[in-house]
Order: C-alpha cells, then sequence, then structure tokens
C-alpha cells in the first residue's frame, strides 16, 4: 500500500482524511483497559465515529480558526476529537489532564478555546464554569450525573455529513503549552506545516506500516505520543493500541496480546523496564543465569552496532517473547535518558531511538537513527532541521540553536518572549550541548532555569512558587539547582528554593515542618529537593518582581552547593 | 517496577485473596490493611509508617511504583481501582478513603 504523499497535503485535516480513506479496511485503533478491550476500529469505522463529532462542531458554528482544547487520559476519544477538530479546520489545544483544576481553567481561558472536550474525572475536578466555552463534552459521565450544561460525548450520532474545512499550510493547527501558569503561559504555536513536514521526517527514518502495531501509553497531549502514535501511524496505515493503564502487568499482557512492534516511552517508564528485567535475571538459577549472559555476549558480539532484531530474537528468544515477540523498537524522549539504560536494552537486541526535542520544534530536533547505535548521544538532526552551537567554548560546547520547518512561529500573545526565543530564524533552546564530528549532538546541561523529570515533565521554578504562599519567611524564590550552579550533566535534576529569613528569625524545625507541609501538597515530580538560606534582601526590578538572573549570580558566586542546601 | 517482564502471568480474577476481604471493614481497618501491605510489599517497617505520611517519601517510590501498589491493593480488597484514582493522592489515609469507597 502506497503512504500517503505528505508533501501534497495542505493540513493535518486533509492528510487524515487521506488516510482514513486509503486505510478504509485496515485496522486502526483499538482501546484496551486491564483485560477489556473497549474500542476495536478500522480505518472506515474511525472516519465514520469521527464525523459525528465533526457534525456536532459544525452545529455549534465551530468552524475555521476556532480553537478547542482536548483535556483527556490515553484514550481512543483523544484521537477521534482531535481528528473532528482538524476536520472542521479548527486549532488544537491539548492540554496535560494531570494539571489542575486552576490550571486547567487558566489555559483554556488563555488559550480561548470555544470548545472544551474531556472525560468525566478530569471535568469533575475541572469545575469549568458555564460561560467558559460554546460547548464542552465530556466522556463516560455516570448515567445520572449533573452534567450542567455540558454534553455527552457518546451521544452523538448523525447520519449528516460535515463536509471538511480546508485550512493552508501556514494555518495554525495546535498550541501546546510547553509550560504551566505560575509564570508565564508558554502557549507554542504549530503550524501544519510545521508538523507534516515533522511526519515526513520521522517517516523517512522509521517507516511504519501497515501490519505496525504501535503501543500507546504516554497521553496523546505528550508530543511524543501526538506524532509517534496518531499522525505517523495513522499516515503510514499502521494499528495504534491505546492501553488505558500504564501498569506494567497489563502492558506486559498488551504486548503479547497485539503483537506490539512499536512503543514510545518516557525515561522513567523505560529505566523501571529495566529494573525489572535486571531482577528477574538476578533471580534465575545460576547455571540459567550464566547462560543467559552468556547469549547477551554473543549477541552483543554478532550484531555489532547495527541493530539485527531477527538475530537477537532467535538467540534471546525467552527476553523477546515476554515482549509480545514482534517487538521492533521503543523510542524514547522527553527528558534525559541514561546511556547505561540505552545499551542494556541493546544488548538484548531491543534497540532504542534516544531523541531530543522541544515543544518549540514541533516535537523532535535530533534522534538517534542507529546507523550505527549509539548511546552518547542524542542522534543527528532529522531531516530538514539544522543544529548549531552558539557561542561554543574550548570544549565546544554551547547553546543549541535549530532551524528548519517544524519549528514553531511563536508563543500565544506573547511577543517578547517569542522575540527572545526566536532569534534571526533560530530556535535557541537553552539547553547546553556539542556537535560531534559526525554531526551527533551530545547533551551537557542546562542553560535556562528549569528542570525536566524523569516521567518527561518540563517544570519550571516560578509556576510551582504559588503552593508556598504564606510561608512565614520576608521571602523566597525557588531556582533549578544545575542553574544555580551548572554542571555538565543531565538527570538527577533538582529544585532548591532560597529563603531571605526575617531579621532575628531562624530556620528551625517548625519552619521546615510549614515548608515540607506544603511540599508535600504538591503532585510528587513538582516538589524542591531542599533549601538554602540567603543573607541578602532579593534584588527586584522597578515593579518589584524578582531579578533572578541577578540573584541566582550572586548565590553562584557567594554559596557551594554541596555545603548550602539542606535536602528535604 | 513494578514490571518484572519476566515475570509469570498473574492471575486473571480480581478475586479476594484471603477471608478478611469478605467482610466488611471500617474505614479504620481498611487503613491498617493498606499500611500493612505498603510495609509488606517495598520492606518498610510497620511501626514507622503512619496515616498521614507522603507514601512517595516513606517507601522512597515513583509514581509507577505507587500503581504497583495499587494493584496489590486492588487485589487484596476485591475491588477494582482506576490509575485515575491515584491522581494527587500522596498520603495513606487519603488512599485508604478511594478504596473505602469501593468496597
Amino acid at each position: 500500500m502506497s503512504r500517503i504523499e505528505l508533501e501534497r497535503q495542505p493540513s493535518l485535516g486533509s492528510a487524515l482524511d487521506a488516510a482514513l480513506e486509503r486505510g478504509r479496511d485496515l485496522l486502526c485503533l483499538i482501546e484496551a483497559d486491564r483485560e477489556r478491550e473497549n474500542v476495536r476500529l478500522t480505518y472506515g469505522e474511525f472516519a465514520a465515529r469521527g464525523l459525528f463529532l465533526a457534525r456536532a462542531l459544525e452545529e455549534c458554528g465551530f468552524g475555521a480558526g476556532h480553537r478547542a482544547t482536548i483535556v483527556m487520559s490515553n484514550q481512543s476519544k483523544w484521537l477521534l476529537s482531535a481528528y473532528a477538530v482538524f476536520r472542521r479546520g479548527g486549532v488544537l489545544v491539548p492540554l496535560d489532564f494531570k494539571l489542575s483544576g486552576t490550571e486547567h481553567r487558566q489555559l483554556i481561558a488563555h488559550s480561548g478555546a470555544q470548545v472544551v472536550v474531556t472525560e468525566y474525572p478530569v471535568w469533575r475536578q475541572m469545575a469549568l464554569p458555564a460561560e467558559a466555552a460554546r460547548l464542552v463534552l465530556v466522556s463516560e459521565a455516570p448515567p445520572n450525573a449533573d452534567l450542567r450544561g455540558a454534553r455527552r460525548w457518546e451521544d452523538f450520532s448523525s447520519e449528516l455529513p460535515s463536509a471538511p474545512v480546508a485550512r493552508q499550510r501556514s494555518d495554525l493547527a495546535c498550541i501546546v503549552y510547553s509550560s504551566g501558569t505560575g509564570g508565564r503561559p508558554k502557549g507554542c504555536m504549530l503550524t501544519h506545516d510545521n508538523y507534516l513536514e515533522q511526519c515526513a521526517a520521522l517517516v523517512s527514518l522509521f517507516p511504519f506500516g501497515p501490519g505496525s502495531h504501535y503501543l500507546s501509553v504516554l497521553p496523546t497531549n505528550h508530543a511524543i505520543d501526538f506524532m509517534v502514535g496518531f499522525i505517523g501511524p495513522f499516515v503510514c496505515g499502521a494499528t495504534v493500541v491505546h492501553l488505558r493503564t500504564i501498569r506494567p502487568e497489563f502492558v506486559r499482557e498488551a504486548f503479547t496480546r497485539y503483537r506490539i512492534t512499536h512503543m514510545a516511552l518516557v525515561p522513567m517508564v523505560l529505566k523501571n523496564l529495566e529494573r525489572g528485567l535486571r531482577q528477574r535475571l538476578d533471580d534465575l538459577p545460576a547455571a540459567r543465569r550464566a547462560l543467559i549472559r552468556g547469549l547477551i555476549g554473543l549477541n552483543r558480539t554478532l550484531v555489532g552496532r547495527r541493530p539485527k532484531t531477527w538475530l537477537s530474537r532467535r538467540l534471546l528468544w525467552p527476553i523477546h517473547k515476554s515482549f509480545g515477540g514482534a517487538l521492533e523498537m521503543f523510542f524514547v524522549g522527553g527528558a534525559f535518558t541514561e546511556p547505561e539504560t540505552l545499551e542494556y536494552f541493546f544488548d538484548l537486541g531491543i534497540p532504542v531511538a534516544n531523541g531530543y526535542g522541544l515543544t518549540e520544534a514541533g516535537t523532535v530536533i535530533t534522534v538517534n537513527d542507529m546507523r550505527p547505535f549509539r548511546s552518547d548521544s542524542v542522534g543527528k538532526p532529522v531531516p530538514g532541521t539544522e543544529v548549531r552551537i552558539l557561542a561554543p567554548d574550548a570544549d565546544g560546547i554551547g547553546e543549541v540553536a535549530a532551524r528548519g520547518r517544524t519549528i514553531m512561529s511563536g508563543y500565544l500573545d506573547d511577543p517578547e518572549l517569542t522575540q527572545a526565543t526566536l532569534v534571526d530564524g533560530w530556535l535557541v533552546t537553552g539547553d547546553l550541548g556539542r556537535l560531534d564530528s559526525t554531526g551527533h549532538l551530545q547533551l551537557f546541561g542546562r542553560k535556562k532555569n528549569m528542570i525536566v523529570t524523569a516521567g518527561g515533565k518540563n517544570i519550571y521554578p516560578e509556576d510551582i512558587e504559588n503552593a508556598f504562599v504564606g510561608l512565614p519567611v520576608k521571602e523566597y524564590c525557588i531556582f533549578a539547582a544545575n542553574y544555580l550552579w551548572p554542571q555538565r550533566a543531565l538527570g538527577g535534576e533538582q529544585l532548591v528554593m532560597v529563603l531571605r529569613l526575617e531579621p532575628g528569625q531562624e530556620l528551625g524545625p517548625e519552619l521546615q515542618q510549614k515548608l515540607e507541609e506544603r511540599n508535600r501538597r504538591l503532585p510528587d515530580f513538582k516538589r524542591i529537593h531542599g533549601f538554602t538560606s540567603w543573607q541578602e534582601d532579593f534584588p527586584r526590578t522597578a515593579s518589584m518582581k524578582v531579578k533572578r538572573e541577578e540573584l541566582a549570580e550572586r548565590i553562584r558566586t557567594q554559596l557551594v552547593r554541596d555545603h548550602a542546601v539542606v535536602e528535604i | 517496577m513494578i514490571a518484572v517482564l519476566l515475570n509469570k502471568p498473574r492471575a486473571k480474577d480480581h478475586g479476594r485473596d484471603n477471608e478478611r476481604s469478605d467482610r466488611m471493614r471500617t474505614p479504620q481497618q481498611t487503613l491498617d490493611e493498606i499500611l500493612d501491605l505498603a510495609s509488606k510489599h517495598f520492606k518498610v517497617a510497620r511501626h514507622a509508617l503512619e496515616p498521614d505520611d507522603d507514601f512517595f517519601d516513606k517507601l522512597k517510590i515513583d509514581s509507577l511504583q505507587a500503581l504497583e501498589l495499587l494493584s496489590r491493593l486492588e487485589h487484596h480488597f476485591g475491588v477494582e481501582i482506576p490509575d485515575y484514582e491515584m491522581q494527587g493522592v500522596s498520603d495513606f489515609r487519603t488512599l485508604a478513603a478511594r478504596v473505602q469507597e469501593r468496597l
């Protein structure tokens, strides 16, 4: 079956329409929950269901350029709803369902979304006022639930057609928030051209096809899943399997039941898979353990640095069988992955394509193409993207900048931040890296004041300062520890609170307890890891905003991290 | 993890795994049983766990391991608890309340 000619498609909507028409009888989407299968759709059935929703959007006046947000966990209705939005020529605003209700309301207001598509548990927490959106669609609401004006997602069925609304490449396709709400919402504006170019580049490197089965466990608002678990597989006629739980026992079963060939992960999940495998191998009787280790060594020797999955499967069948026996590769991104983890899986014959990207770059900037496999880099720039290092030092390390047709057009309603981020056509990333002689990018840390968790979440210190309001101190400020004390490493990133006490106040157990209480109210991935006391008033602007860079510079020169920071 | 991919397949049923599960529980009993299970599963002394403790901190676990605990609780109490019930839950007492709602 021929692939969709992406270069001829003007928009994501038209590319999806072409994919649905071309693959009509192929298996498109499965939604599984534990051992149950909730949904199984061919491409033709997917189109029919998506059109019900497109019709509903049309009836409420939703059309070209209008914005709709989806706030859902990993499930089939996410993709169906997104298709309906694109079919109507709308702009999609994908939000992380794990944000708080307040954050959801703030971002919905900031994005100007007229339509909100969500699921009942999220909707309940969101407490969206009726006037906040023209149409609110809620899935999986209990039969007796009072939806206060919102409508049930499942109620839509219509025989009436909904004509596609044409869009151009330069039109906005998505607004994707790359930071939360405490500071400055950063709504990346990505065009149809950005996405179609990105998709073409990735598909050229990693061609899916009918028979490819992609297991989706990341929520689709995650840039990786949106591209690798939705647009990419659809234009290739592959099958997407959504699993509504990330619990490993069910993930393990899904590998086998659905003959999974590809899966995208964040480093935390990959690390956990590694931990489990290591433990299982360690638990084997000594003779079997020695045999498997011998086979792993043999596989390493025979395979070299270019994956030979067919060979590894034969040599290490029990391990491959536990992953369903059809697994071709994992994709990992969103945060730093330890080289040891990448090597571990490669030695087992399961290649992991390690990549680097930013929402601002429409997902991926570089990826390891396995020619050859390398664990010490985040790969080479994808086709169509250029990377350069700004102001490199003697070791060639400097700030990473990227240019190409996948880069966003700017931040929504924030020309100042856009100007600081897009300089002379280059996206200035805030990450520190080096290009080696073969064109591979290696990352060494960050220049920007933020951390990325192993779960792939970007945490900006200013976004979590609100959680500590009322802390009885004169003032406080939160920093990424690596921003205060730069080091050439990624991983193990931490947040540190700098406290300025009242005159005569002491940093006693009572204050520490209050700090810890507030910290615990935050989700685990947003918590601060330590604090330090600072003896001067914070430098502030005329409008009383803390001058973070200046404060960081003073702390950097006067305090030593290991001595100054008290860990919580 | 949790997820020992090479493990033997998990029992398919969500049956109650001991006779204690067949009687009604008070919220306090549910909480005590959860503390017992967490202590056993993550090998932390029972006396070191308090109802209002943050289980991420006390058990030194990540969010995936917290889901592992949830699976263990499902098996013990004979109920199904969706992943999203763990959203925003970080102490044993709240966790026990979520379980109690489904008993």
